[in-house]
């Protein structure tokens, strides 16, 4: 039984193509990744999902509701923790509880003691009374997670959920997400574009690239793709390096990238003697050589030719970051 | 009804919680009343208004009241959609109707706390109301006032992208509605063109029900504004639901 299946879903706004034929499926239980760029048709595939926006074509379908003819059943199955910001902040956080509470329609009965529950699980409680504009980033995330499984969705959507948290804040809701998933059994879909985070939480991974999928795995066997070890040189004269590593034995994959060649091999501490000889004989330079176990960094490189970068965030970008921030 | 109540209730809590804006807002009625109302009282003579100038503007301004605070309620939304808060409540299973509703009953009733606030001044200065049935009619044509423009907030706020529109929308649509509404002259001493404007402006039709409930008197039919006014409050608070439905974040 899966939580959500896809099928060929496209989203067009005018002539641009946001979310191109993407097909895939997500078990229940599992914690599903959407990975790649900003700008890649993360979001948009999730305002899909949660009926925020109609699909110019192909179809979906969420804890076995269809997303277009059952818009209702799909809102109660889910839960969503926005990219942007979206409690009342003239509220107090257990205000704000309670407006979801109702709005999901939870019986009188029992709405104090869920949402008591939820806040103590997002270490809230004792702040309940206070406003929320007083919290700082990290407790609006956790509330905003609390808020979001208030009413028990079979499905949580976590829309960029540690977008401009401080590493330790991050951990930590890291933590709250494998628990809920673990101890809940929810299913979880996550965008993000930072590879950790995806690295760290998610069973599989899409990675997703001009709203198209790249390449779906497991991060382990994303990795395994590369082939083992990777060993990034830079250097100016990279192409003659390039034909001469080639001819090497044991290589399993190498790359021409801006500045710099990847190979990818096995035991690459063996190698790397061997490649600086080579080098020196045939008279190419050197200026840097490193080594690493692959990480999705790599994996995204192999398969776009770029690397994720955070793109100049747009104004409206910026003003709501300040405003998250303070 | 529970989901409408929700948003009614959020939008008064957010109301008695922002002392600054409820303040703010009265400043301006507040000043009217006390510069115009003394300034022209000795100078200007209406026939008929035993209560003098004052007395006259009394409704007048407590409809400006309700007019602004009403608008201000629905354009709110486009904050909510700035900063995200409209999002949670779109998600969720609800129809866009009952949101608008309970947005358009939040944004009235705060509209009409802030009328009643000009009332309690009023009486301070020497309003007499003329009896408890009228106060009451009052009340019904603030309410109406409230509904009315709180859903062409929403209408507005329904189009706009961010509050940079608001300063538009206050000069060419919301000054020019209280400036021909009758709230600070009487209209049958108008000449014909500028009366028929009056006449078409909603607001006057509120102004001359308020002034007939407090004062008593009224230059239209109190009937005839009660069928007026109402039947725009029906028209907004469709054309209103109609644009909040198109409404997209």
């Amino acid at each position: 039984m899966y939580a959500i299946t896809v099928k060929d879903l496209t989203k067009r706004f005018g002539d641009f193509t946001a979310v191109n034929n993407l097909t895939f499926s997500i078990e229940k239980g599992e914690v599903f990744g959407l990975l790649g760029p900003n700008g890649a048709g993360k979001s948009t595939t999730m305002a899909m999902l949660s009926t925020m926006l109609k699909p110019t074509s192909g179809q979906a379908s969420v804890n076995g509701y269809d997303i277009l003819k059952n818009e209702d059943d799909v809102r109660k199955s889910i839960g969503i923790v926005f990219q942007d910001p979206s409690l009342d902040e003239e509220l107090t956080a257990y205000e704000n509880m309670d407006f979801h509470a109702r709005l999901y329609r939870i019986p009188k009965n029992g709405r104090q003691e869920k949402i008591m529950e939820l806040l103590k699980l997002v270490e809230l409680d004792d702040k309940k009374d206070n406003l929320v504009k007083t919290y700082s980033g990290g407790m609006r995330r956790r509330l905003e997670i609390a808020r979001g499984l208030l009413h028990e969705p079979k499905v949580l959507f976590l829309d960029e959920p540690t977008l401009g948290l401080d590493p330790q804040t991050r951990n930590h809701l890291w933590d709250y997400i494998e628990r809920l998933n673990r101890e809940k059994g929810i299913t979880i879909i996550l965008t993000t574009h930072y590879m950790e985070e995806a690295d760290k939480l998610c069973n599989r991974i899409a990675i997703i690239d001009k709203g198209q999928i790249i390449a779906l795995d497991t991060s382990q066997k994303l990795k395994n793709d590369i082939g083992g070890d990777v060993i990034t040189i830079v250097s100016p004269e990279k192409d003659s390096l390039y034909l001469a590593v080639k001819a090497l034995p044991g290589i399993r994959n190498i790359e021409v990238h801006d500045s710099s060649i990847t190979i990818g091999l096995q035991n690459a501490e063996k190698h790397v003697a061997q490649i600086v000889n080579m080098a020196s004989e045939k008279g190419i330079p050197v200026d840097s050589l490193s080594i690493h176990k692959p990480t999705l960094e790599d994996v995204f490189l192999h398969f776009t030719g770029r690397t994720i970068r955070e793109e100049e965030a747009s104004s409206k970008d910026q003003m709501r970051m300040m405003h998250r921030i303070r | 009804m529970d989901i409408i109540y929700t948003l009614w209730l959020r939008n008064v809590k957010r109301y008695i919680r922002s002392k600054s804006r409820m303040l703010g807002s009265l400043g301006m009625p507040m000043f009217l009343l006390l510069v115009l109302g003394f300034g022209l009282n000795s100078v200007v003579a209406i026939p008929g208004m035993e209560q003098g100038y004052v007395g006259f503007i009394i409704p007048g301004i407590i409809s400006m009241s309700v007019l602004f605070t009403s608008v201000f309620a629905g354009i709110q939304i486009i904050w909510d959609k700035q900063f995200g808060f409209l999002k949670e409540t779109l998600v969720a299973p609800v129809s866009r109707l009952e949101i608008m509703l309970g947005q358009t009953f939040g944004g009235a009733t705060t509209a009409l706390i802030q009328g009643l606030i000009i009332f309690i001044v009023s009486l301070f200065i020497g309003l007499q109301i003329s009896s408890i049935p009228g106060f009451l009619i009052a009340i019904v044509f603030m309410v109406l006032i409230g509904l009315s423009f709180t859903a062409f907030g929403i209408a507005i706020a329904s189009r706009m992208e961010d509050m940079h529109g608001f300063q538009l929308i206050m000069n060419f649509v919301i000054f020019p509605i209280f400036g021909l509404s009758g709230a600070l002259f009487p209209i049958d001493s108008l000449p014909g063109w500028v009366r028929y404007l009056t006449l078409l402006d909603p607001l006057t039709y509120g102004v001359e029900g308020i002034r007939y409930g407090l004062l008593g008197s009224s230059q239209i039919d109190p009937a005839i504004s009660f069928v007026v006014l109402s039947g725009f409050t029906i028209l907004m608070v469709g054309f209103g639901s109609y644009l909040f439905r198109k409404i997209s974040v």
